[in-house]
């Protein structure tokens, strides 16, 4: 706090930033739709930002509430199949124009919502409990949900899901754009929530219950709101997955699933968004980077997760998060010793 | 210390100070008592504070102090008897809801948000302060810039009571100890209490730390009128700052009254120092 310490105003953070993102997204987009990048590897491109949303999606309920839900796939498979079948029932692909954008982002945020609404329901009784018994909870309920995928075809009469012969003819609407954009609005409005007063009461529950309801702070209310977000986020990934893939199998969204998500999140570091991204971004590379060792790539997989526990057991970055007002003002302010944490995150 | 001496009076169920006669009391406790299982840890508690009263609770270990204040923020539901916040029955609400109706505490093992900074700290006890919704934050609507920098600097003023401001974007974790207690009352204190409860606020500081918390709690009570219940274990700090003293043992009330009634009391040096002469049968 010291006064002759030069920072940049509040409104021009906010116009730094939404300008370079803006920037960042167009000219990625850009280049991705250029000759440049081949189709293949667009696809992972697309991969990645999925595996990003679902990443930080979970850090909102690892990494700042500080619980352990092990059924985010359950919520993923939620989005995935209301996406779907609204994209079916509408005939997204015939449509054109602005309508055709229409409808991607309804199935986008219906999606969320009735993820959201499965995260409410899980919530309320689940939260209940604390660590292990929270674990085991959402784990039993992402293999209800993949239990129930698999064995109902039909609801009242209405072919919906098809059973474990899966979802499939679903019009591909996921582009490079889509999810680019989905990645940077997931992470703007995160950011923006934690950095609230409702973000701060998300965050006081992590580092004391006690402490934080003796603040004033409905720790339960809390609780499942940022259950919820999480549910929403990861709703919003699935539909974008439905898209990308065309069809869906109720097997793609079981345990493994579930445990893929929270690698990412524990190896980027518990409580750090840019962290997610990160090991979200390297996690979805490497597998693909080692194909040519195919044999040997998941014994690399897991050797860098035992290393990492090893040597670094709060996750790459800890609780860091990227700021660029923070690097820009440390180049205002040259040579002044530590430069104090400005605590904000911009992606 | 103590300058001026407050006059007591009695009025039903305890004494409070004379200024206070005709006003409602702040906090009103009637018989309270709590079972755990066939134990029986606090009972027949009656206990009255008025507006910018200092109370003390003292009494031996495990004499069920600590659980007066879990009861009062309803941590514990109480088995038998009333609590009355300004004229308001407290019985079945939720710990938070007791904060907001006005009672704000620290604790006796420091309960801070110790990987968030000083300022965060501060701020998540204004969180009820602020009343932007959701929407405002996702938006960063104009509601959400002016509460926060009002909250921030609301903040940072309270923090300077402990002379704190400086600290603002230190982790909490990172704090001496006496910072931690110091930053726990500021937390307190940023919920807007009426009542505020200390729970051994002096534990592990050395007697000039403590000499400057007695005037600071002072300072607190007069700058924002508000009462204050203090538990702990100093006696030259019970005795020099509080109005009145309530003395427990095995849970139940032994005796009330001012510093120096309490100071000559003999249930009172019995219940610390044992019987006269009688060392061969105590057994603590």
């Amino acid at each position: 706090m010291k006064t002759n310490r030069k920072t940049i105003p509040m409104p021009m953070r906010y116009l730094i930033n939404t300008v370079l993102i803006v920037l960042f997204v167009l000219a990625s987009t850009l280049f991705v739709n250029s000759d440049a990048v081949s189709g293949y590897f667009t696809k992972i491109l697309m991969v990645i930002g999925i595996n990003i949303i679902l990443a930080i999606s979970l850090n909102i309920a690892t990494g700042y509430l500080g619980q352990l839900p092990l059924g985010h796939a359950g919520f993923m498979a939620v989005g995935a199949y209301t996406g779907g079948i609204f994209l079916k029932a509408v005939d997204a692909a015939k449509a054109t124009g602005g309508t055709y954008y229409l409808y991607i982002a309804a199935a986008l945020v219906l999606s969320g919502i009735v993820a959201g609404i499965f995260g409410i329901l899980i919530g309320v009784p689940a939260l209940r409990l604390k660590g292990d018994y929270l674990a085991i909870i959402t784990l039993g309920f992402g293999e209800i949900i993949r239990v129930v995928l698999t064995n109902i075809d039909s609801v009242l009469g209405f072919d919906l899901t098809y059973g474990a012969s899966g979802l499939k003819r679903i019009p591909k609407i996921t582009t490079f754009f889509n999810v680019m954009l989905c990645v940077v609005l997931s992470c703007v409005v995160i950011h923006m929530v934690m950095k609230s007063r409702h973000g701060r009461a998300i965050l006081s529950i992590r580092e004391n219950e006690i402490a934080a309801e003796s603040c004033g702070i409905r720790t339960t209310y809390y609780k499942v709101m940022a259950f919820t977000m999480s549910a929403f986020f990861a709703g919003v990934a699935g539909c974008l997955y439905a898209g990308y893939l065309g069809s869906l199998q109720p097997s793609s969204f079981g345990f493994m699933k579930s445990i893929e998500i929270l690698v990412m999140v524990v190896l980027g570091g518990m409580g750090s968004m840019l962290g997610s991204i990160l090991s979200a971004t390297v996690l979805t590379a490497l597998p693909e980077a080692l194909r040519a060792f195919s044999d040997y790539r998941m014994v690399v997989y897991s050797l860098v997760l035992v290393l990492m526990m090893i040597f670094k057991p709060t996750g790459l970055l800890g609780q860091y998060d990227f700021s660029l007002s923070r690097i820009l003002e440390k180049l205002m302010n040259p040579k002044k010793s530590t430069g104090k944490k400005e605590g904000a995150s911009h992606e | 210390m103590s300058e001026q001496k407050t006059k007591l009076v009695e009025v039903p169920g305890g004494i409070i100070p004379e200024r206070d006669v005709g006003q409602p009391p702040v906090l009103e406790v009637r018989h309270l008592g709590i079972d755990f299982g066939g134990l029986t840890a606090v009972d027949d508690f009656d206990f009255v504070i008025g507006k910018d009263e200092i109370g003390g609770l003292i009494g031996p270990n495990g004499a069920g102090k600590t659980t007066v204040f879990n009861l009062l923020t309803n941590v514990y539901q109480p088995t038998r008897g009333h609590i009355l916040l300004g004229g308001v029955d407290t019985r079945g609400k939720k710990t938070y809801e007791v904060n907001k109706l006005g009672i704000a505490r620290t604790f006796q093992n420091i309960r801070l948000f110790k990987t968030l900074t000083v300022l965060d700290n501060v701020l998540i006890g204004m969180h009820n302060g602020m009343g932007y919704n959701l929407g405002s934050s996702v938006l960063r609507l104009p509601a959400y810039w002016k509460q926060e920098k009002e909250a921030k600097q609301e903040a940072l003023s309270l923090l300077s009571i402990f002379d704190m401001q400086d600290l603002a974007e230190v982790h909490a974790g990172n704090l001496p100890y006496g910072a931690q207690r110091r930053l726990e009352i500021v937390r307190a204190l940023a919920t807007n209490p009426k009542i505020l409860l200390l729970d051994e606020p002096a534990a592990g500081m050395n007697p000039s730390e403590t000499a400057e918390l007695m005037e600071n709690i002072r300072r607190i009570r007069d700058r924002f009128g508000i009462a204050v219940i203090l538990i702990e274990h100093d006696m030259n700090l019970v005795m020099n700052i509080c109005e009145g003293i309530a003395v427990l043992n095995y849970g139940r009330i032994i005796a009330k009254g001012t510093p120096e009634e309490i100071r000559k009391n003999p249930v009172v040096i019995e219940a610390y120092l044992g019987k006269k002469g009688g060392a061969t049968d105590a057994e603590g």
